[in-house]
């Protein structure tokens, strides 16, 4: 086997870590951990597209970086903080599904997803495109946590990983999106959490839970 | 397969024997130390076991012969374990006998001979640690063979000391698979060992013990065989760590000076190895019973994710 270059291996240990923050999120039952979990998966994120950034020589990569590094590692986690004292939620109630059987799910995707990849991995022709795997892997994951969590926090912060994973996807396949569709998606996501948290004490009144539960039977007796 | 290799192979036995009971020891003094004890000596273990060499055996009524062989068979497994361990060096006449996959068979014989002769006696003590350790068992057995897997596959053969001597001698990198299979072992170290997460070692008298429940109705040459192949099972399972993960320092020529300075390698790896395990120890608090499942879980779920990063980063 010929040995790697130090930045082409440090980027896939940065990618499986990645993979391996998917699975901490995914086994997670403090919604305070959950969002420090995902800033530190915004940091490694940046970290990735830094490293990309400074191989390549690519300079609009270093922008995308700042912009992960000031709404994904900062912001967004402040925010999520901030709304978890004020509405007072720190755990999720009991997944849909247990620990150990959505980890095992879990691994299933992983397979299925690294197998849905391998046939793009061979088209791409960036040096990273080994990790296309990890990143539909970290995508299908992060649907995986919001299907299996019943509290609206924690279906916004799989939401978020989601981005995370598709970001990440995008950089390891093409070397990042045009500068115009990250802004673009950055914003997109800005705005979808201000409104959400606005929501959050909307669905709140209504119900006195955040359990997203409530949301799926019509109304019938008023 | 000349003389030297045969030297290393008596080498590693004595070693394993002679530095198992010591490690146990010392895992305790870094223990004692961390929590404000006074620290018992480091050669406790080998006065315990003398003792109880010297005293007379009692056994309980309607003890089947099963009982009375049982601390031999699981000691036995454990000195051929030793064997096929490359703790000092890698060719070793005895490793053509075993290779990673047999070695894990061989935990897997002493365990079942332990849960059998601990069932044997009727109490209710024994029974509950049997079930107990066949559950742990059970769950971390696929996650140590996971681990093997990686390794196997990276080096592409399954035996232990060509695996150490491939991972020794390949070039420096970062290698995220390993690095998850090393948490995982590490997990699976603590759980098979009836380390704190999952057992706690110092105790005789907890409804949750899982280990020493087994150990309760032996006595005198019979305990002491017992807790001799527990420290021995530590020993080899920090052994199996060191080639999988630091391999480096273990003599892979025909260079007799090389096995020379495999002695003080060796050591220092355990010393700081067992500082390590006392500092785990210390910092994390004992499971609940019905938790460990999910501990191992975790480690299974760790050396699957290594085996899949490996296949998919080659890496």
């Amino acid at each position: 086997m010929t040995a790697l270059p130090l930045d082409l291996q440090i980027l896939n240990a940065l990618a499986a870590l990645l993979l391996l923050l998917s699975f901490a999120m995914l086994s997670q039952r403090r919604i305070v951990t959950l969002v420090n979990l995902l800033a530190f998966q915004g940091a490694l994120l940046c970290a990735a597209t830094l490293l990309l950034a400074w191989r390549t020589g690519e300079n609009h990569l270093y922008v995308s970086a700042l912009l992960t590094l000031t709404l994904k590692v900062v912001f967004l986690p402040w925010l999520l903080h901030r709304l978890i004292r004020r509405l007072g939620v720190y755990w999720d109630t009991e997944p849909v599904l247990n620990i150990p059987g959505t980890m095992l799910i879990a691994l299933l995707i992983v397979v299925f997803s690294f197998g849905l990849a391998q046939p793009i991995s061979e088209l791409a022709s960036t040096a990273t495109r080994n990790a296309i795997g990890i990143a539909v892997a970290v995508i299908l994951l992060a649907f995986l946590t919001m299907i299996t969590r019943r509290k609206a926090m924690s279906q916004v912060v799989g939401f978020l990983s989601m981005e995370n994973g598709l970001f990440f996807g995008a950089m390891s396949a093409t070397y990042g999106m045009p500068m115009i569709v990250e802004l673009g998606v950055a914003l997109d996501v800005l705005v979808a959490m201000l409104v959400l948290g606005v929501f959050f004490f909307q669905i709140r009144e209504q119900f006195d839970s955040l359990d997203l539960h409530h949301l799926e039977s019509l109304k019938e007796d008023e | 397969m000349n003389a030297l290799d045969w030297v290393t192979q008596l080498m590693e036995v004595i070693a394993a024997l002679a530095a198992a009971p010591l490690l146990v020891g010392w895992v305790n003094c870094c223990r004692a130390w961390l929590q404000n004890r006074t620290a018992p000596s480091v050669l406790l273990p080998y006065r315990g076991i003398r003792k109880l060499f010297h005293k007379d055996a009692v056994i309980a009524e309607g003890a089947s012969p099963l009982f009375r062989i049982a601390p031999y068979i699981v000691f036995g497994a454990m000195v051929t374990a030793a064997m096929v361990i490359p703790s000092m060096g890698t060719r070793l006449p005895f490793t053509t006998a075993a290779d990673a996959i047999a070695l894990v068979g061989l935990f897997a014989t002493a365990r079942v001979f332990l849960s059998l002769a601990a069932m044997d006696v009727g109490t209710a003590f024994g029974s509950l640690g049997a079930r107990r350790e066949m559950m742990v068992g059970f769950l971390a057995e696929p996650a140590l063979l996971l681990v093997i897997f990686v390794a196997s596959l990276i080096s592409s053969t399954t035996s232990l000391p060509a695996i150490a001597e491939e991972l020794a001698t390949r070039a420096l990198g970062v290698y995220p698979s390993l690095a998850f299979t090393a948490v995982a072992f590490m997990m699976v170290l603590l759980a098979e060992n009836a380390r704190i997460p999952v057992d706690n070692p110092a105790t005789h008298l907890e409804l949750t013990m899982i280990h020493e429940a087994m150990l309760l109705e032996y006595s005198a040459r019979h305990l002491a065989l017992m807790e001799w192949a527990a420290a021995l099972k530590l020993f080899n399972y920090t052994c199996i760590g060191f080639a999988l993960f630091i391999p480096w320092g273990t003599s892979t020529g025909d260079v007799p000076l090389a096995l020379v300075a495999a002695i003080p390698v060796l050591g220092l790896k355990l010393l700081v190895a067992g500082a390590v395990l006392a500092v785990v120890e210390t910092v994390s608090a004992k499971l609940r019973v019905f938790r460990a499942p999910e501990f191992l879980a975790t480690a299974f779920m760790l050396a699957m994710l290594g085996l899949l990063v490996h296949v998919l980063l080659g890496a």
